[in-house]
């Protein structure tokens, strides 16, 4: 009797040491699979010579050479490039901007937080709806201009070659400099505000505390809005499809646009394969080395 | 944001305070501009948007676009209106921001109460799979979803966003969970309280901030999602996102703007909602996922 109930605890014991990782092995499992599993077979895909269904018929480095040489993935590398310095310049400098002035004491800050914020909380089908009129020319702010009289107001960037990618900029950092504002916002209220009396008591100038005190105790909220600024801007593909869907012809086709029209819609899967494996790379280069350090400084 | 109460010590005259006021509400007038007109003009008739002023008010007020956007509507083919893909969201939403939340939270309690060699990895394998293009599961999913056979239906997009959910939970609940004293639990433990009673008796009913985190953030995602409900849901089961960008762009007929407005304050309704709402919870659930910890 003793002896059973004995390898009763036991059982129980071991079966309580044993849960932590039963309950956290689907998760990994599904990790494994849906993540791990599936990078390796686009990997896999993008040396085949996939069309409108996965083959496996291994072809090397065909469809990267081929990827490369293609004028649309050109535009979307180098449209990329445009709209991910910009949308990442602006943000950061509006966000940085809105966050210090509303850390002025300033009255009505309940309010005006909230207003910055809010585009975050929208789709980005819904931004690009709302920009996408605003921005032509036929019915939104050109023609208002018009209609207040000052004809000769021209706006019509939505419907040009050269200058359609800066209309997503613009709608893309309505929509999440009040964002990079909350994080710099965050920030600055957890600068010590002793060390600013003290160093204005050595008398130094409002314009001294920002440059030498209080950026640079900002270098983390940086760090983190360049990190997910650009991983949001490589990932960018609703926007461009609602806003301008790409064009006019492909002058707004972005890295993430170019894969699922090759993929799904030119039936050159292989190619569609190989781009989403450069946009990865990419965003790996930026986020494993982040999380790497975030991790480590952790434990 | 609690820590408002800390103003800055920074002094300033009263010129800079002034332009400081001006830029402010400047830039609140181009956050609220493209929302505002968009509500404004969506209660207009339709030629008095393109025979009129887009910053007037309506001269003729109308809930018809609304109406039209709700139910009759052409969305591709169909004359239904927006009504059914707001259902498939919903229906799409609910489950996987549940179903996402729960397993995020077990993970975290595991993650920092439970740690065991080589849980760290494992916590970097999942908060990696926050960061992927989602581009490069597209090919794998849609062969996975077709094998199942539930691709282009609900379900499929039921269990594509609890997938790619479960980094963010376990991400929110474990930092959250990191903060909770480790000693309560050892002597829950010494007391003889299993592994799932620990949880439910003591980590459970101080998570309730945490969870409401995780709620919102998850369900803006989701209700947001384009990507994976154009890859993976076809014409009557596709989510609210993609019926509003077929209405709106679709190059049949007449563009009812005003129809367009209407049904694209429909698709924000719900998360302009749950920010007016709980807007606190929200920025603290954007804070969790851009600086840890």
């Amino acid at each position: 009797m003793a002896a059973s109930s004995d390898t009763g605890v036991d059982f129980r014991t071991r079966l309580q040491n044993w849960l932590p990782k039963l309950v956290l092995s689907p998760s990994l499992a599904v990790m494994l699979i849906f993540v791990y599993g599936f990078i390796a077979f686009t990997i896999y895909i993008s040396f085949t010579d996939s069309r409108m269904l996965p083959s496996y018929e291994w072809v090397g480095w065909q469809n990267y050479d081929r990827l490369f040489r293609i004028r649309e993935w050109n535009i979307a590398l180098n449209n990329l490039a445009i709209f991910s310095s910009l949308y990442i310049v602006i943000s950061t400098i509006i966000g940085l901007m809105l966050a210090i002035f509303l850390d002025q004491k300033i009255r009505g800050e309940g309010v005006l937080r909230p207003i910055f914020l809010y585009p975050m909380a929208l789709s980005f089908i819904v931004t690009g709806t709302a920009w996408k009129w605003f921005l032509d020319p036929a019915i939104g702010l050109e023609n208002t201009m018009h209609l207040w009289g000052w004809t000769s107001f021209q706006f019509n960037w939505i419907k040009d070659r050269d200058m359609a990618i800066y209309t997503i900029v613009i709608a893309a950092v309505w929509q999440s400099s009040g964002f990079v504002m909350a994080m710099f916002l965050a920030g600055l209220r957890g600068i010590d505000n002793e060390i600013l009396k003290a160093a204005q008591m050595d008398g130094a100038s409002n314009f001294q505390l920002y440059r030498r005190i209080i950026l640079p105790q900002l270098r983390p909220a940086f760090l983190s809005a360049f990190v997910i600024l650009s991983h949001l801007a490589i990932k960018s593909y609703d926007l461009v499809i609602a806003l301008t869907g790409g064009g006019p012809g492909n002058a707004t086709a972005l890295p993430a646009t170019f894969m699922y029209s090759y993929t799904f819609t030119r039936n050159q899967m292989g190619i569609g394969a190989s781009s989403a494996v450069i946009m990865l790379m990419t965003i790996a280069a930026i986020m494993v080395p982040y999380l790497y350090a975030e991790l480590r400084e952790k434990s | 944001m609690a820590v408002a109460s800390t103003d800055t010590a920074i002094r300033s005259s009263n010129w800079s305070r002034m332009l400081i006021y001006l830029v402010l509400l400047l830039f609140a007038l181009f956050y609220l501009l493209p929302f505002g007109i968009m509500l404004v003009n969506s209660l207009k008739p339709l030629e008095e948007i393109t025979g009129g002023n887009m910053v007037a008010l309506p001269r003729t007020w109308t809930i018809e676009p609304w109406l039209s956007a709700w139910s009759t509507a052409q969305i591709g083919v169909e004359p239904t209106g927006l009504r059914p893909y707001f259902i498939n969201s919903i229906m799409m939403a609910v489950p996987a921001v549940l179903l996402s939340t729960i397993v995020g939270a077990l993970n975290g309690y595991v993650l920092t109460k439970w740690q065991f060699r080589g849980s760290t990895i494992v916590f970097g394998l999942l908060l990696f799979s926050c960061f992927i293009p989602f581009q490069i599961v597209l090919i794998p999913m849609a062969r996975i979803l077709g094998l199942l056979q539930i691709a282009g239906t609900t379900p499929g997009l039921v269990l594509v966003h609890f997938v790619y959910g479960i980094g963010f939970t376990t991400l929110y609940f474990r930092n959250y969970y990191a903060a909770f004293p480790t000693e309560l639990v050892r002597a829950a433990q010494i007391d003889g309280a299993g592994f799932f009673q620990i949880f439910r008796r003591i980590l459970l009913p101080s998570s309730g901030p945490i969870i409401a985190v995780s709620f919102i953030w998850q369900f803006t995602n989701i209700w947001n999602d384009f990507l994976f409900g154009a890859s993976f849901a076809s014409g009557g089961s596709a989510p609210m996102t993609v019926a509003l960008n077929n209405l709106v762009n679709s190059s049949t007929g007449v563009r009812e703007y005003n129809v367009h407005f209407a049904g694209a304050i429909m698709a924000a309704g719900p998360t302009l909602l749950v920010y007016i709402v709980a807007g606190r919870y929200f920025v603290r659930g954007l804070m969790a996922g851009s600086v840890k910890g």
